[in-house]
């Protein structure tokens, strides 16, 4: 069925380059399978979150007034703050796989620390945002009893039926995408351990465009969130 | 055993061993740590063997027990929530700890690789990974039995299982940490498939194997997170009630059996494509001819991967969906009948006027021909609505899936490990031990299941701990009931026998030859047996398609090292 030899190029014997793992043939091959198997990834994260959008559209054509009244009380400017933060950390994770590219260390670090500030302060407006729910008795699930006044809403308004499932699917679909958020913060503090070390080059910065590909996706998810959660 | 046609001067294949010394990839590196930390596909191909054969050597006692008790009406050897406990746990292990992962990760990870021409999968730490992910979810599930077991069918319908007690937490936790396991499979897979193969082996050239193993993969990404998803929120709705699937609470329990039916249609697809893999593979050897069909054999893996997706709701006929719902999915049921059927008519035609060879391999192979044409004729017969009203969740059912699930995958898995065992281990297993194992195998499998059918279509349901109130206007089931539980002892003599003579065998068998089948794909023509650590001596180069059984005969000589059988042309 086969023969058995054939031509590889130079790089594949003799001088490899130490980023080059030994069951790949070319840096380009490793490169562009990587990229492959991110992708794949991404897309079982889409899927994954497609259930609780599911979930969140079930129960919105089931209640339309219960979930159009509830979400009111969801402040718009703060969610559109963290749209206007993550939109930001993705260029900057986008400018510092361009200047990998331009071998500008100093730049691409840069870039990584402002990525992981807007990371930060999405993470403190949530913190924010979770608390003022609680301190008025909004809870997912069962804990749901909201109370008091506060931003011009009385929350005792609020205890309707069904209201419950709103915010049971705001905490998850926002507490899970949060959760992605922490990780993603995790790793682009070890992607700045390996920049400070020289690991990344011209030639090499296959886990910076992976990495900058997951928070594109952390990012996109939050932009369909947004709307429906906040604005609808 | 040399060929009567052999040519003067060329070397028999049995001789063609290695200089000794050579390391081969089990003997290049040795100790338990060098198995722990093995990026080698084959090692990894062969941990998870070790595995999956725990967890279905647990699963099977599991189903002794559950056919134990139903040996005899009323009590017999455990009281009714133990009996729920125990039906669930054998269906959870060996659908999530043994069908799913099945296998692509014993034989997809060893085989794949060396099918396309490739060193290694294409993220080889990540496939280590997968075997450590896969044992801890295993650790949770094994976490769930020890705080009292779960009780709910493996199933978890809500609002029994939100409701219930605390293992729930840890089953869910057991499945989603496995699925991962699988997704990350699933990428493997598909990245090495498109980015590893060697120069010449086109799409085309591929064996059936892989197209079956890379259809199952697609369908591993895409509809694994999908119970990710609904066990997250089914530990969320049992953890902090959040009122998606308990109606109760505001909750829809619906809404639950669609979320789990969504990936659990698809999954027992990722069960039964690699299956067929097998079988295609199985087929063309040992009727030494070239699989007919090829595109259609290889588009319809795809083509079922595909409709798999599509037909969720015919595990909910009556549920309480809406009839149109209804009709829609029997439609597109019925339609996934027809790339099925054109697997089975090719492998027929596969046969006919081939030199056929009653190894071991081929009789599983043969088998699997019988009882899976049973399971999907019998998967179409309740696809039709008016009968499944009658039929669901009864012993039909059950009959039904162990047909495909047993009876297909098991039977390949099984024709599988005796193809690839000397490759595998360097050694050959009995052969006529092979053969009365697989004889008591499909005695007992029939007894234990056809009686089964019988048992449904006359109103038995299933998960029933007891059936004495039955017996009054149904005396026949106790005989049913009973010839079905002999039934299981004697398929459980042939599995014991299968692990006896093969543990055997790797201390006392007798040395295989480098290419005992005359098989002709890559792991058998350009490997030593067993491999050495990184398959191939140089790249193979592919300038011919996977099943060109004369023309590698020209080639190679005679590589058939059996009976004599054929004279390599192509009528035989």
């Amino acid at each position: 069925m086969a023969d058995t030899t054939v031509a590889v190029p130079p790089e594949a014997h003799g001088h490899r380059p130490p980023h080059l793992q030994h069951h790949f043939v070319t840096s380009e091959q490793q490169f562009e399978a990587a990229k492959q198997g991110m992708w794949l990834f991404l897309i079982t994260e889409i899927l994954l979150f497609s259930g609780m959008f599911v979930a969140y559209t079930v129960y919105r054509v089931w209640h339309p007034e219960v979930f159009a009244h509830v979400s009111e009380l969801l402040d718009w400017r703060l969610g559109l703050l963290n749209t206007i933060v993550l939109l930001t950390s993705s260029l900057t994770v986008a400018l510092s796989i361009h200047f990998a590219q331009q071998d500008k260390q100093r730049q691409m670090l840069i870039c990584l620390v402002l990525t992981i500030l807007c990371a930060g302060i999405f993470m403190l407006v949530k913190y924010i945002e979770y608390t003022g729910k609680f301190e008025h008795g909004i809870f997912p699930g069962a804990g749901y009893a909201p109370h008091g006044v506060g931003g011009g809403h009385d929350y005792a308004d609020y205890d309707v039926a069904y209201a419950p499932q709103f915010f049971s699917i705001y905490f998850v679909m926002t507490g899970i995408h949060g959760f992605h958020v922490l990780v993603g913060m995790g790793i682009f503090t070890w992607l700045i351990t390996r920049v400070v070390r020289g690991h990344f080059s011209s030639a090499y910065y296959t886990p910076v465009e992976l990495t900058g590909l997951f928070w594109h996706l952390v990012d996109i998810i939050w932009i369909f969130l947004f709307p429906l959660l906040y604005l609808i | 055993m040399e060929s009567a046609t052999q040519p003067a001067g060329v070397a028999p294949q049995a001789a063609e061993a290695p200089p000794s010394g050579t390391p081969n990839y089990l003997t290049h590196e040795r100790g338990l740590w060098s198995w722990l930390t093995t990026r080698d596909h084959k090692r990894i191909g062969i941990l998870y063997a070790c595995s999956l054969a725990t967890f279905f050597l647990v699963g099977g006692v599991l189903a002794l027990l559950v056919r134990l008790e139903l040996l005899t009406p009323g009590e017999t050897i455990m009281g009714a929530d133990a009996y729920n406990q125990t039906f669930t746990l054998h269906a959870i292990v060996m659908v999530f700890l043994f069908l799913i992962p099945g296998i692509p990760a014993i034989f997809g990870n060893f085989v794949l690789p060396i099918h396309i021409g490739a060193v290694d999968v294409a993220f080889p730490r990540l496939n280590l990974a997968s075997w450590y992910v896969f044992m801890t979810g295993a650790a949770c599930a094994i976490g769930g039995i020890l705080v009292g077991g779960v009780d709910t069918g493996w199933t978890f319908y809500t609002p029994y299982s939100s409701q219930g007690t605390n293992a729930v937490l840890f089953m869910t936790t057991a499945v989603f940490i496995a699925g991962f396991a699988g997704i990350f499979t699933g990428i493997n897979f598909i990245v090495t498939v498109h980015k590893m193969r060697a120069p010449g082996m086109t799409w085309n050239r591929l064996p059936l194997f892989v197209w079956a193993i890379y259809a199952t993969a697609i369908v591993q990404v895409l509809a694994t997170p999908v119970i990710g998803i609904t066990m997250v929120l089914l530990f969320l709705e049992k953890f902090i009630q959040i009122g998606i699937f308990d109606p109760a609470l505001g909750g829809d329990p619906v809404l639950f059996q669609h979320f789990f039916w969504f990936y659990s249609h698809p999954a027992v697809y990722i069960m039964i494509l690699p299956a067929m893999g097998i079988i295609s593979e199985l087929m063309g050897t040992f009727s030494r001819q070239k699989v007919a069909g090829y595109t259609f054999i290889a588009l319809s893996s795809v083509a079922i991967a595909f409709l798999g997706f599509l037909v969720w709701g015919h595990h909910m006929f009556v549920s309480g969906q809406s009839p149109l719902s209804s009709i829609i999915f029997s439609m597109l049921t019925f339609l996934i009948g027809i790339p099925t059927g054109i697997k089975v008519f090719n492998w027929v035609t596969t046969m006919y006027r081939g030199s056929v060879w009653l190894q071991t391999p081929m009789l599983y192979a043969l088998m699997f021909l019988f009882l899976f044409t049973i399971g999907g004729f019998t998967g179409i017969m309740v696809g039709v609505l008016s009968v499944d009203v009658h039929l669901h969740d009864t012993y039909f059912i059950v009959a039904h899936f162990h047909y495909v699930m047993m009876g297909g995958t098991v039977i390949a898995l099984l024709g599988g490990l005796h193809y690839w065992w000397p490759k595998a281990t360097g050694k050959m297993y009995n052969e006529p031990a092979g053969k009365v194992a697989a004889a008591l195998i499909f005695v007992g499998f029939n007894l234990t299941f056809f009686t089964q059918f019988i048992l449904g279509s006359r109103g038995m349901p299933r998960r029933y701990y007891d059936y004495a109130d039955l017996l009054d206007r149904h005396p026949e089931f106790l005989g049913l009931h009973q010839a079905s539980t002999v039934g299981s002892w004697i398929l459980a003599l042939g599995l014991f026998l299968i692990l006896f003579y093969m543990l055997w065998s790797l201390f006392k068998g007798k040395p295989a030859p480098k290419n005992p089948w005359g098989a002709v794909t890559l792991e058998w023509t350009h490997t030593t047996t067993p491999p050495g650590p990184h398959n191939f001596d140089r790249t193979p180069l592919v300038t011919r398609g996977p099943y060109d059984f004369h023309l590698a005969d020209d080639v190679f000589g005679p590589l058939h090292t059996g009976d004599g059988a054929g004279d390599g042309t192509a009528q035989g």
